[in-house]
C-alpha cells in the first residue's frame, strides 16, 4: 500500500518536467515590430528551491491567436484604455485645479521605468505602495480629488498608460531593506493554502504550470503583463483583481484589492518576475 | 391505527439509516489513509459516480484527471495522474480514503478532500468569495463518495 502510493508519486514527478517544458512555447514577442519583450529569463536567485529555473510570461501559455493580439497595438484591445487615460492625465480634477500633467508633464517622459520598480517602499510615508496607491495619493493630497476605486476601470486604464511607458524594460522590484518585511509577508501568503479546495498560489502556478486544469493552461502566474485585457470579461483587469479571482476559485473568502495582504502579495509575485520585460497592457483569455 | 404504526416503523428505519451515515468529522482512516467501511452502509452506484466525476458542480474530477471511460466530458486536465486502471491499482477502501481526504495518503497533494469540513484557511461560501456561513458542507455527500468509489472500482485494464 505504501509502495503503491510511492509509485504513483514517482510517476507524477517523472511526468512533470516533460509536460511543463513541452507546453510553454518558444515563440518570441516583439510589439509593433520594434519593442522586444523578454518573455523568458533565468529565475531570480531566491527562487532556487522552487524547481523553476526559467521564469516565463503568461503570454507563452496562450494560443497563437491570443498571442498575436499583443504583437501590434492596433490589434491590442487594451490600447484603447491607454488613450482614454491619456485624456484623463491631461484633465484637471479636484479642488486644487491640477491634472496629472501639471506635476508630471508628459507621461512619455516622466513615467518611463516606473512600472518596472513598483510596488516600492515610499520612505517618507514609511509604507509599501503599489502604483494604484501612489495614483490615489496624488489625487487626494496633490489634486484634492476623490480617490478612484482601487481596482476600478479608471485605475486600470491609468495603470495601462503608466505601464506602456516601460514596455521592454526589465521588471526590477526591490525586495531587501525596507521592502523585506512586506516581501516576507507576501511570500507567506503565496504558499498558504486557502479555501475548501485547500490550494495555494504555488499549488497551481509553481507546481503545475504547463499543465491543464480543465480548459485552462496554467501559467506561472506572472504579473509583468498587467494590467491585462481579458477576452473572457472584455475589460482591462488589474493585478489584484486577478488575485481575487484566483483566491475565490479555491472556495475561499478572498482578500480585498488594496488590502495589506494583496499589496504584499503583489510585491512578492512581481519579484518572481524580476528580469522579464514589462509587457502591459497584455492580452489574455 | 395500523397505518399510523406502519408510518412510525418507516420513520424509524429512515432515522436508523441516517444515523448509520458516518459524518465528515467521524471518518476513521487506517495508518495508510484507507477507509474500511462504506460511509452510508450502502453500496455505491457506478453510473451515478461517472456523472459526478464529470460534472463541474460536483466532483469535477476531470478538471485534473484524464479518464478514457469519461471521454465525453470535454477538457480533461492533467494536474493529476490518468485514472484508467485505478480499480486495479487501488482497493475500494483505498479509493474511499483518497476521496475523503487524499492528504492522508499523498502528503501535500493538491487534490482536494471531498468529504471534509474543517481545517481550512478562510473557507468561503462556495465560489462567492465571501466568508462561509456556519458549518461547511463537504464537496460530495457520503453517498456521492460511495458512488464515485463504485465507479472507480470498475476501471480495470484487463
Ligand atoms: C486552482 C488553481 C489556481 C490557484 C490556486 C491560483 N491560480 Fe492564478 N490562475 C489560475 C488559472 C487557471 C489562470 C489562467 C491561466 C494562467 O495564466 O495560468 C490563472 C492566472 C493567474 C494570473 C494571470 C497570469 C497572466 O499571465 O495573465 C496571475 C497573475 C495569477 N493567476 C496569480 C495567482 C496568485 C497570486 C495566486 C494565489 C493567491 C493564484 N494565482 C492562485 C489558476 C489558479
Ligand atoms: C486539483 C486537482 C485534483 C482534483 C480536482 C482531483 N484530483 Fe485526484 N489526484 C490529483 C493529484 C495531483 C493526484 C496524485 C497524488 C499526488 O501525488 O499528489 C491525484 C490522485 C488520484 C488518484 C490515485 C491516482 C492513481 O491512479 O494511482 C485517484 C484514484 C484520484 N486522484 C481520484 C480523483 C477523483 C475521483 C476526483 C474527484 C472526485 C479527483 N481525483 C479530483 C489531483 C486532483
Amino acid at each position: 500500500m505504501k509502495f503503491k502510493a510511492m509509485t504513483a508519486i514517482a510517476a507524477v514527478a517523472m511526468a512533470l518536467p516533460a509536460l511543463t517544458w513541452a507546453d510553454a512555447d518558444d515563440d518570441e514577442l516583439v510589439i509593433n515590430g520594434e519593442i522586444e519583450i523578454v518573455t523568458k529569463a533565468p529565475a531570480p536567485a531566491f527562487m532556487e528551491d522552487t524547481g523553476i529555473d526559467t521564469i516565463m510570461s503568461g503570454w507563452h501559455f496562450r494560443s497563437d491567436e491570443t498571442q498575436a493580439l499583443e504583437m501590434d497595438d492596433f490589434d491590442n484591445p487594451g490600447m484603447v484604455f491607454v488613450d482614454q487615460a491619456l485624456e484623463t492625465w491631461n484633465t484637471v480634477d479636484g479642488s486644487e485645479g491640477k491634472s496629472c500633467a501639471s506635476c508630471h508633464g508628459a507621461p512619455e517622459e516622466s513615467m518611463v521605468g516606473v512600472r518596472a520598480v513598483y510596488p516600492k517602499v515610499n520612505a517618507e510615508a514609511g509604507e509599501l505602495r503599489t502604483i494604484a496607491m501612489q495614483v490615489n495619493n496624488c489625487r487626494e493630497t496633490k489634486m484634492g480629488a476623490k480617490p478612484w476605486k482601487y481596482a476600478g476601470s479608471e485605475m486600470a486604464a491609468m495603470e495601462a498608460l503608466i505601464s506602456v511607458q516601460s514596455r521592454g524594460l526589465p521588471v526590477n522590484v526591490a525586495i531587501d531593506g525596507a521592502a523585506a518585511p512586506y516581501w516576507e509577508h507576501g511570500k507567506e501568503i503565496y504558499y498558504t493554502r486557502f479555501g475548501q479546495l485547500d490550494l495555494s498560489c504555488a499549488s497551481c502556478h509553481e507546481q503545475n504550470y504547463g499543465n491543464m486544469i480543465r480548459a485552462d493552461h496554467l501559467s506561472q502566474g506572472q504579473i509583468n503583463g498587467f494590467p491585462s485585457y481579458r477576452l473572457k470579461n472584455t475589460k482591462l483587469n488589474t493585478v489584484q483583481d486577478r488575485f481575487k479571482g484566483c483566491v475565490r476559485d479555491t472556495r475561499a473568502e478572498t482578500f480585498s484589492p488594496g488590502s495589506p495582504e494583496f499589496v504584499a502579495l503583489e510585491l512578492y509575485v512581481a519579484s518572481r518576475g524580476n528580469g522579464l520585460s514589462v509587457e502591459g497592457p497584455s492580452v489574455r483569455n | 391505527m395500523k397505518l399510523a404504526s406502519l408510518t412510525l416503523a418507516a420513520a424509524l428505519i429512515g432515522g436508523a439509516a441516517i444515523a448509520a451515515e458516518v459524518g465528515p468529522k467521524d471518518v476513521s482512516f487506517d495508518e495508510y489513509g484507507a477507509v474500511a467501511t462504506s460511509l452510508t452502509g450502502m453500496p455505491g452506484d457506478p453510473e451515478a459516480g461517472a456523472v459526478i466525476m464529470a460534472t463541474k458542480s460536483k466532483g469535477n474530477c476531470v478538471a485534473c484527471h484524464e479518464i478514457t471511460a469519461l471521454s465525453d466530458a470535454p477538457f480533461q486536465g492533467n494536474v493529476g495522474p490518468m485514472l484508467d486502471g485505478a480499480g486495479d491499482r487501488w482497493s475500494p477502501e483505498e479509493l474511499r480514503g483518497l476521496l475523503v481526504n487524499p492528504k492522508k495518503m499523498f502528503e501535500g497533494t493538491v487534490m482536494p478532500a471531498f468529504y471534509r469540513i474543517d481545517g481550512f484557511n478562510r473557507p468561503g461560501d462556495g465560489y462567492t468569495g465571501k466568508a462561509a456561513k456556519g458549518e461547511l458542507t463537504p464537496l460530495l455527500s457520503a453517498q456521492e463518495v460511495e458512488d464515485v468509489v463504485a465507479f472507480l472500482s470498475t476501471l480495470k485494464d484487463d
